[in-house]
């Protein structure tokens, strides 16, 4: 599900997602991310890379087949204190990740929804190649991000464009998250992953102890807004419209449900 | 060239289609065969081809070449 490369020669960790169809985040994938996290050595890694290796895109967001499928298995209503959990998990590793003692650049192409956009959001620097899409279409369902995803945004981008983004939910292309200073550099198609590495070689060089000071001082986790997106989002989770929207798109076999 | 011709053409490409197979008229979904994500790829073809931004919420209902050629061009 994810498979994890270590270059021992310059300290490069690589992680590729790759769960059919698009990387979706269940309760798999988190168990994944949890895993590979355990297998990073922050001694031993001087950067690491966070890409995909589905052919539709970087991660389309949270398994909304499974979470409905949670919903449908407890209609008493007992799927909130395992949807806490999940989201205590989720929100976990995206600190870590966040938070790791080592610079991390995302690798974007195709979609970056949802989920996978809170997760894209966790690396220090993104690249994206030019067909790379990113979007929050959490209201269209009744609810908001909640991986972590609104206090993360705030904290790279203007306030505008987070509004923009998430009361729209509409997309946006590469160019425009260049544009918007979301995305540090926009790629040929292929050529993601090499700009990567290129980019982590030359982070590899620099001081450990200064790399580290550096990027806590410039990228501080927004602990007490992160907590607070988490209790928004399970309190509207609650509304009765959110199910209803699962259920529509659960039982959708329209191509257009993003349009 | 027109904009319908230049966004078959750019579709065609894009989807290993015979352009010689589509008319303006057509229902590009259908045309092209794509989903919903393939659908977002050539959303993006799109606005970097005619540099315009396109939201995705002015592409409800928006089913034939033409109309989203005309969308293109409102928008340029």
């Amino acid at each position: 599900m994810i498979d994890c490369h270590f270059d021992p020669k310059d300290g490069i960790y690589e992680l590729v997602l790759n769960r059919a169809p698009c990387n979706e985040i269940g309760s798999a994938m988190l168990l994944a991310l949890e895993e590979v996290l355990e297998t990073i050595d922050p001694n031993k890694g001087k950067a690491l890379i966070l890409r995909s290796g589905s052919a539709k895109g970087f991660c389309a967001g949270a398994d909304l087949r499974e979470l409905y499928e949670g919903v449908l298995a407890h209609p008493d209503g007992g799927h909130e204190a395992k949807l806490r959990e999940f989201l205590d998990r989720i929100h976990s590793v995206m600190d870590r990740l966040d938070t790791l003692a080592m610079p991390t650049i995302g690798v974007v192409h195709g979609v970056c929804f949802g989920g996978g956009f809170e997760l894209a959001l966790t690396c220090d620097i993104l690249i994206a190649e030019k067909t790379a899409r990113f979007c929050f279409p959490e209201l269209r369902l009744g609810i908001i991000p909640g991986f972590g995803g609104i206090p993360r945004l705030k904290r790279d981008v203007g306030n505008a464009l987070v509004r923009d983004l998430l009361l729209t939910g509409r997309s946006i292309n590469a160019k425009k998250a260049v544009q918007v200073g979301l995305v540090s550099q926009m790629v040929a198609v292929g050529e993601g992953p090499n700009v990567a590495r290129a980019m982590a070689r030359q982070t590899a060089h620099f001081d450990g102890d200064a790399m580290r000071t550096c990027k806590s001082f410039i990228k501080p986790l927004p602990t007490e807004e992160l907590k607070q997106e988490k209790e928004h989002f399970l309190r509207l989770f609650k509304n009765p419209a959110v199910k209803a929207a699962l259920k529509t798109f659960y039982e959708s076999d329209d191509v257009r449900p993003y349009l | 060239m027109a904009t319908a011709a230049k966004l078959i053409e750019l579709a065609g490409k894009r989807f290993k289609v015979e352009t010689s197979q589509m008319t303006p008229d057509q229902d590009f979904f259908q045309a092209l065969n794509i989903d919903s994500i393939q659908a977002l790829e050539l959303l993006s073809d799109i606005e970097m081809e005619f540099d315009v931004e396109i939201p995705d919420y002015e592409l409800q209902g928006v089913v034939t070449f033409d109309a989203l050629a005309a969308l293109i061009d409102k928008r340029r």
